[in-house]
């Protein structure tokens, strides 16, 4: 696995991704500047938390215009896996590579708590190392999670079997209780929950591992490329 | 602005300076060492730079006196903050700072620039932030007024360090009648670095540039140290001029800006420090005298946010996000491309010379050429004379609760705000980033991995007015008791503290006494517990309308923990582990949480703290857990045995069953020097051998029920009913 990790200005979890990744599981990771315009040679490129540019506006919002962003939709295009958490997820958003858009949580609060998921589907890149209806508690940290589609695309993202993770208690209002879920092709996952902080016992568990770990087996295998 | 034209001879004569907070004799005084007539500017400058805030005029005597210095201090006070070796080539650095003046006008940018100005003094040694800690006190929370400020501070803080990307992990939030119109804001931040890479704040070496760097100046927090200096008043309007205005974002690009510097360019940088209370002056005089050098500044050269600002302005604003570094001639162009890079204003704004005189220039025109220390050392300090309060030297008669029903006490203070859970506030905090948290806020002390080492660090803030208001001198010495306390319950070592000391107008004796009084047992208890004080402030003149707060010292301590196996909780772990109270309880009801909500307020004489008790069972403790011996530790404090014993059945809903031979009142007596453990029944032996009847066995962990037996009463409720009013309360209390 040879993944890359987009630092825009303002994000905070790119050295969390890179201590995951790269000290933890041990593979490859490269942090690259928002400010680059190529992502060439890597097979996995992560969008990390944290508040691009402060989120003035509206989270993503300024962050979809970075110069990096044309490389990104081109990885993407090309059926490259891309994993945005946190911010990412409303930067994949913004920037159209996911349907639907993140609001501000229903509690108009910033939470942070463990939350437990449920897989909601286990045949993705992303999860192919968790069990369908298996539950997982993972972090998370966000003003703006509350996940919104318009009843159309909620119908064909569902149809579709999109949605990897499910809220067990709903904390945000999220439509369908959506924590987690692909683009239509399936190579492009955004989650409010963060993964990358429970890779390891001592910090907060291992149930965020398998994102990581299925991510790798999918791209050594190539098993689940875009289908 | 007016103040620009007034002449030297107007401003003796009308005396402008009153309303900054400098008395006549300071002006007389500043006026004879200088040997003419102060111009508008200079006479500003002195304002800030002999505000109490920056000169601790008042404070001096009674800072002196404390224990700053042992074997494993790097840097004690007097730099941004201190430093401890924790080993292996790491050193923590942290400090905590009172925002309370601000809070109380505008509470949610008060608490936001209260958090990053406190950041600012730890990466400007050099180390990454790691964390953050909040102590804040309020009013009870029943008015609409306390529930917006409850709601605003919590968002500024949260705001800010969820933007910055540095866990919030833990804190305080206490409740008490005394904090109704005065709140109280400490924000502790700490951080870690390299032993051999600690930066000061100086400025050396003739010809040596000063750059500044990140936002630019503006008309906010004109003259902040002196508003903090001073008491309020309702009859005066909210002075909201005073209070600034924080970006996150930009702080985020600032911190990892200076950290670049600091590991890539260390070879161009002579010093860095943060622009915080009186702004520009402050930090540029402080590095000047710091290094025995002058400087000369170019006003017109200070990025600046909008036109027409006075030198006094520019000067004493404290705009945030902002760093003073001195960088070596000749390296300017390296170390401001690192600054572009993060698209933040970084430009030469002067240089250091070697006459010893602070000058600066506007226009062309000198506008201050003052004696560098004249802004520092020559700043009057004041020897006031404490005089004990009349209510300290005749305490009420002892108090004696009426505890009919034993468990609805228990319910009573469970849901008391001071015990009920904290986490509808702390949740809204990010206390995971940076991905080093293992105990997070809610515990007895927060506990973060070190990276690159095989060791982690134990952090709390502990306060508590209503012991000081009864006794200054031992309630200082049980505050330092129970922040260690509360480290060693989580298996760490004491290492060091900071403080925040917040007490009210030192110019009235009484309260000059409470200062006094409180750092005697500050001092004795440090050096019993071997936790020397390395950096920390004063927020003096906590008053509103000539009413005081309780004195209430924060202390922020830090500890080590040198094996990661040993971190320890206070929830019971397993059902059939034995349950161990360390320590006697008598009939300790004065200054107790018991008394506050029975009666509404405190009095009598308060217990004491023998501190070689305290640091016998701390020892016996620590001992215990690193031996492995300890299942769950808790330290006992607000609501005594009863509320302790509570809290360790929420974590994993595990009962308990428990046989005290006391009163039953004193389930809720707070006797100082206690913790409650449970050890596992194959430990029993080895851990009784090494107690030598420091420990009493009270009982067996297990079941759904708390059930607590007394002399001549008992509790019996379920965990899950405990938890629930426990969990419910602050939330319903906030609605």
């Amino acid at each position: 696995m040879n993944a890359a990790v987009i630092s825009f200005p303002g994000s905070n979890c790119d050295d969390d991704l890179m201590h995951a990744i790269g000290t933890v599981l041990g593979e490859r990771v490269t942090k690259v500047a928002a400010s680059a315009t190529t992502l060439t040679g890597f097979d996995l490129v992560l969008v990390p938390g944290g508040f691009s540019y402060g989120d003035y506006l509206r989270s993503g919002a300024i962050a979809k215009f970075a110069p990096i962003m044309p490389a990104l939709k081109a990885f993407a295009a090309a059926g490259g896996y891309v994993l945005g958490i946190c911010n990412g997820f409303q930067i994949l958003t913004e920037a159209g590579l996911l349907p639907g858009a993140l609001q501000w949580n229903t509690s108009l609060q910033f939470i942070c708590e463990p939350e437990p998921l449920v897989v909601a589907n286990a045949h993705t890149a992303f999860s192919n190392r968790y069990r369908a209806g298996q539950t997982v508690t993972l972090p998370i940290a966000h003003g703006e999670g509350n996940y919104y589609a318009d009843p159309a695309t909620l119908q064909a993202i569902e149809a579709n079997g999109q949605v990897v993770f499910r809220y067990a208690h709903n904390p945000n209002g999220s439509l369908n209780d959506i924590a987690g879920l692909t683009n239509a092709a399936g190579n492009v996952l955004g989650m409010m929950p963060h993964p990358e902080r429970a890779v390891e016992q001592l910090i907060f568990g291992t149930d965020g591992l398998g994102v990581f770990e299925s991510l790798k087996e999918a791209i050594e295998e190539g098993a689940y490329a875009a289908n | 602005m007016l103040q620009t034209e007034m002449s030297p001879e107007t401003i003796k004569q009308e005396k402008p300076y009153l309303q900054w907070g400098l008395t006549e004799s300071e002006y007389d005084l500043f006026a004879e060492k200088l040997g003419r007539l102060p111009n508008l500017t200079e006479i500003g400058l002195a304002s800030g730079m002999w505000s109490e805030h920056c000169a601790y005029k008042y404070s001096k005597p009674v800072l002196k006196t404390f224990w700053t210095k042992n074997d494993r201090v790097l840097m004690g006070p007097g730099e941004g903050a201190g430093v401890i070796a924790i080993g292996e080539g790491k050193a923590v650095v942290f400090k905590a700072e009172s925002h309370n003046h601000p809070s109380a006008v505008e509470p949610y940018q008060g608490a936001a620039t209260g958090v990053g100005g406190i950041i600012r003094d730890i990466f400007s040694i050099g180390a990454k932030p790691v964390a953050v800690l909040d102590s804040l006190a309020f009013g009870y929370p029943t008015d609409p007024h306390t529930k917006q400020l409850i709601d605003q501070v919590v968002a500024g803080i949260g705001d800010y360090g969820n933007a910055i990307g540095i866990p919030t992990v833990g804190g305080e939030t206490k409740f008490a009648p005394t904090y109704a119109q005065n709140p109280l804001v400490n924000a502790m931040c700490v951080g870690v670095m390299d032993e051999s890479a600690i930066q000061r704040g100086q400025a050396a070496g003739t010809g040596n540039s000063l750059l500044y760097v990140g936002a630019k100046t503006g008309r906010d927090g004109i003259n902040g140290a002196s508003f903090a200096s001073a008491e309020f008043s309702t009859a005066e309007a909210a002075d909201r001029s005073a209070v600034q205005v924080g970006d996150p974002f930009m702080e985020k690009l600032l911190v990892d800006a200076c950290l670049e510097v600091t590991h890539q360019h260390q070879e161009a940088l002579v010093g860095m420090q943060d622009m915080g209370a009186a702004g520009l002056v402050s930090s540029t005089v402080e590095m000047a005298d710091k290094a025995g050098y002058g400087m000369v500044l170019d006003l017109d050269l200070v990025p600046q946010r909008e036109p027409g600002m006075t030198p006094f302005e520019i000067m004493l604003s404290e705009s945030q996000e902002r760093m003073m570094l001195c960088v070596k001639a000749g390296h300017e162009a390296e170390v401001e491309a690192v600054f572009k890079q993060y698209d933040l204003d970084a430009v030469v704004i002067g240089h250091v010379t070697d006459d010893g005189r602070y000058r600066l220039t506007q226009g062309g025109a000198v506008v201050c050429d003052v004696p560098v220390s004249l802004l520092t050392d020559d700043a009057p300090v004041y020897h006031q004379v404490g005089k004990q309060p009349a209510r300290l030297a005749h305490p009420a008669a002892a108090f004696v609760p009426a505890v009919s029903d034993p468990a609805a006490t228990l319910k009573q203070l469970l849901a008391d705000p001071n015990v009920a859970a904290k986490s509808s506030l702390y949740r809204r905090y990010d206390a995971q980033v940076q991905t080093n948290t293992i105990a997070g806020p809610g515990g007895d002390a927060a506990v973060i991995r070190v990276r690159g080492t095989h060791r982690a660090l134990a952090l709390t803030t502990d306060s508590n007015g209503r012991y000081l208001a009864l006794d200054p001198a031992i309630g200082g010495a049980i505050t330092v008791a129970e922040a260690a306390r509360n480290l060693v319950a989580v298996g760490a070592q004491p290492l060091g503290i900071t403080d925040c000391l917040n007490y009210g107008d030192p110019t009235k004796p009484e309260q000059f006494y409470s200062l006094q009084e409180s750092a005697k047992g500050i001092v004795e208890a440090t050096k019993v517990l071997n936790t020397p004080v390395i950096s920390g402030n004063v927020s003096l003149y906590n008053e509103t309308n000539g009413e005081a707060i309780a004195p209430t010292p924060m202390i922020g301590m830090v500890g080590l923990i040198e094996d990661l196996t040993t971190v320890t909780g206070a929830g019971f772990q397993t059902a059939g582990e034995l349950i161990y109270v360390i320590g006697d309880t008598a009939a300790d009801f004065n200054g107790s949480l018991l008394q506050q909500v029975q009666t509404g307020s405190v009095a009598g004489r308060l217990m004491g703290l023998d501190l070689q008790l305290e640091q016998a069972h701390q020892q016996l403790v620590l001992t215990a857990i690193r031996a492995h011996l300890i299942a769950a530790a808790h330290d006992v404090g607000d609501g005594g045995l009863g509320v302790a014993l509570a809290e360790m059945t929420f974590a994993l809903g595990i009962g308990a069953a428990v046989s005290l031979a006391l009163p039953a009142a004193q389930l809720f007596s707070e006797t100082q020097s206690r913790f409650l453990v449970t050890v596992p029944q194959s430990a029993q032996a080895a851990f009784e051998a090494l107690a030598a009847g420091m420990a009493k066995l009270i009982g067996t962990t297990g079941g759904e029920m708390l059930q607590i037996n007394a002399a001549d009463g008992r509790i019996e409720e379920p965990v899950a009913v405990l938890q629930t009013i426990w969990e419910e309360s602050l939330p319903c209390l906030l609605k």
